[in-house]
């Protein structure tokens, strides 16, 4: 136990929680939303991870043609590049997602089979995907160039603020804000909600639900591709595996918030970016899953559906 | 297609057994015991010497990781099949099986014998701890609580120095010899029997529960929990049975799977064993004794046989997860047609 580092650096960890928390919440957003409307964990959204940061480095490295040791970009250039990569693997993403629900959903929730076998298929996908960018990795762990020159341009109690932890911090905000207006308001956005609700009665009501569904997992997929792009863009590597880590974490953030539930995703996602960083400071990071799951099972011993509850009330499992 | 997946082995298998007599029944079950007794000989034998296996012994493979398979996917259907709990953490009560022979015979000097019950007791305290908070909760929440509690063990078994970190517990004994069968490298078909005995009792223990109250009463909550609870079944003691009955399939497992390995280390009991495990379970027919035992040991076979193109071996295991449940969704021997309906009426 050592809860000077926690006092003394306080700031520092909340805000690298914070930054930290936020990815959680994005990539949370290919679980919870899936789960909205499919009452389904959607397991392959951490092999979709997995496939966007290593989209944000083919499009660094081999379209774009940076080496790893290529001087920082600056001013417009910056920009430019570092949106079209963002905007490129948010595609890369939407469109394996899209495939995934093709390939591992679609037949079989047309032939009304049970809730295991959709699972075991996505874990099938799941494990292709891992073995498929093992082989062609050969398990070597790989640096991306750094693009964006990581300067330090203040201080806030004794937390540097640097440039790409704010990034991280700023993105995940205005694609929770935009999703949330677009779920709540547009009329896309509430066929998903009506769907989550009663698939029959969407049907009624003339809402295509293959196409809901299609869509939903393309939202999925594009946050959890801004969230490949700022976690390549922050640590600067990846690996073949990446995806296991995040996808536990993100799914955790899930259903800390209440999964299915937008809202919960990113208060859940921030929630257990912060405890780790506390846990890990206090007890060691080694610890740090540990009390994770402690939480977790406390949380939901007394809010037995999140922080935050379902969406959609689920009366049946 | 549709012919393909209509056509169910299990009811035609049922229909057969159902028209014969008690004496007829015992023959054939004696029989197929002899069989599958038989089989550690099986790759040296001519005509069937195409089961054998590339690199790892064949007699090796029918002990782990056939038959050890075969134990948890019959202990993780008690759970997933028989109550309908989703359990992505079963590796952990097979780890503290492991790691209970691991560290009782190592420090203590116990033989796998004693060990055995104890062994058990602690995987199903473990289930008993895990399942009373989690248990109250529902399906997917009730997933992830286990898949953390499965990473805890390993985690924990990581950082405490009494499981020996990441280097794990070395140098386990093999189980005495008992009744002139010898439990050591140069047997492995005498560990082959030990694990068919085990599976014996563990369906025999399963076709005994399914027939009586717990069974009915898992079958209740696997349709409808609210129902089952307003008809008066006690849903909480009946899935902690599950629960704990399933736990201790997993920790004798565990016990047995580490005096045979001589070394275990956090490494053996990652997530990925849960996952395969749940894959065995709903690939042979999730609910179904037979179809769980006939793809366990289908996937846990079938990499070590392809074992000649050992870098694409895991790709190969995913494409046929999704090609198989996309072909039959039920698995490869189906539940009873009877549940069935009522699974598909009660959605």
């Amino acid at each position: 136990m050592n809860f000077s580092v926690l006092t003394s650096q306080f700031w520092s960890l909340a805000l690298q929680g914070l930054a930290l928390g936020l990815i959680y919440a994005l990539v949370s957003l290919g679980y919870t939303m899936v789960y909205g409307v499919l009452r389904l964990i959607n397991f392959a959204n951490s092999e979709v991870f997995m496939v966007g940061t290593f989209a944000t480095l083919f499009l660094e490295v081999h379209v774009l043609g940076y080496a790893t040791n290529s001087p920082s970009l600056h001013g417009l250039k910056l920009i430019w590049t570092l949106l079209l990569v963002f905007v490129g693997s948010m595609i890369a993403c939407a469109l394996l997602a899209i495939l995934v629900e093709l390939v591992a959903y679609r037949r079989l929730r047309a032939r009304g089979a049970n809730r295991l076998a959709s699972l075991i298929s996505a874990i099938g996908v799941s494990i292709f995907l891992l073995e498929a960018m093992r082989i062609v990795t050969i398990s070597r762990p790989m640096t991306t160039p750094r693009l964006l020159d990581k300067w330090t341009f203040g201080d806030f109690h004794g937390a540097n603020l640097r440039i790409d932890t704010i990034m991280s911090i700023i993105i995940p905000i205005i694609i929770f804000v935009i999703l949330d207006r677009f779920v709540t308001k547009s009329r896309l956005g509430k066929s998903i909600r009506a769907v989550s609700m009663s698939e029959e009665n969407s049907k009624l009501m003339g809402i295509n639900i293959n196409r809901v569904i299609t869509l939903t997992f393309c939202i999925g997929g594009l946050t959890t591709g801004a969230a490949a792009f700022i976690y390549t863009t922050v640590y600067e590597n990846t690996v073949f595996n990446v995806g296991f880590n995040m996808g536990i974490a993100a799914f955790t953030a899930a259903v800390l918030g209440g999964i299915g539930n937008l809202r919960g995703a990113f208060y859940g996602g921030i929630a257990l970016g912060l405890l780790e960083q506390f846990s890990s400071a206090v007890l060691g990071s080694q610890w740090k899953a540990v009390t994770v799951f402690a939480v977790l099972v406390v949380v939901l011993l007394f809010k037995p559906n999140g922080l935050f509850g379902e969406a959609v009330q689920q009366t049946r499992t | 297609m549709a012919n393909l997946s209509n056509f169910n082995l299990r009811d035609k298998g049922a229909e057969l057994w159902a028209g014969w007599s008690r004496p007829v029944r015992t023959l054939f079950v004696l029989a197929c015991i002899v069989v599958v007794g038989f089989l550690p000989f099986a790759a040296s034998f001519g005509p069937t010497s195409f089961l054998n296996t590339p690199i790892t012994s064949f007699q090796n493979v029918l002990v782990y990781p056939v038959g050890m398979f075969i134990l948890m996917a019959l202990g993780l259907n008690i759970v997933v099949g028989k109550s309908g709990l989703l359990d992505l953490g079963y590796v952990a009560f097979f780890a503290i099986g492991a790691y209970s022979q691991g560290i009782l015979s190592t420090l203590y000097g116990w033989n796998t014998w004693e060990v055995l019950p104890v062994g058990i007791s602690i995987a199903m305290l473990a289930g008993l701890i895990l399942g009373l908070p989690a248990l109250r909760l529902r399906g997917d929440y009730l997933a992830i609580i286990t898949l953390g509690f499965g990473e805890i063990v390993r985690i924990v078994a990581l950082n405490l120095s009494v499981t020996g970190g990441p280097n794990g517990v070395v140098g386990i004994p093999n189980p005495p010899a008992i009744l002139g069968f010898h439990f050591d490298l140069e047997h492995p078909q005498d560990f082959f029997w030990l694990v068919l005995v085990m599976i014996l009792l563990v369906i025999w223990m399963i076709r005994r529960f399914t027939v009586r109250r717990p069974g009915r009463a898992w079958e209740a909550i696997r349709q409808d929990e609210d129902v089952a609870a307003l008809m008066g079944v006690n849903t909480l003691v009946y899935k902690l049975w599950s629960f704990v009955i399933g736990a201790a399939v997993g920790g004798a497992a565990g016990v047995i799977y580490a005096s045979k390995i001589f070394v275990i280390s956090p490494d053996n009991f990652k997530f990925e064993v849960s996952i395969l495990i749940l894959a065995c379970v709903v690939f042979g027919g999730i609910g179904n004794i037979w179809g769980v035992i006939l793809g366990s040991a289908l996937l846990a076979y079938l990499p070590e046989r392809i074992r000649f193109i050992s870098n694409a071996r895991q790709l190969v295991f995913g494409l046929v997860l999704i090609i198989m449940m996309n072909l039959r969704p039920d698995g490869l021997l189906p539940r009873k047609k009877r549940e069935k309906i009522t699974e598909k009426g009660a959605k």
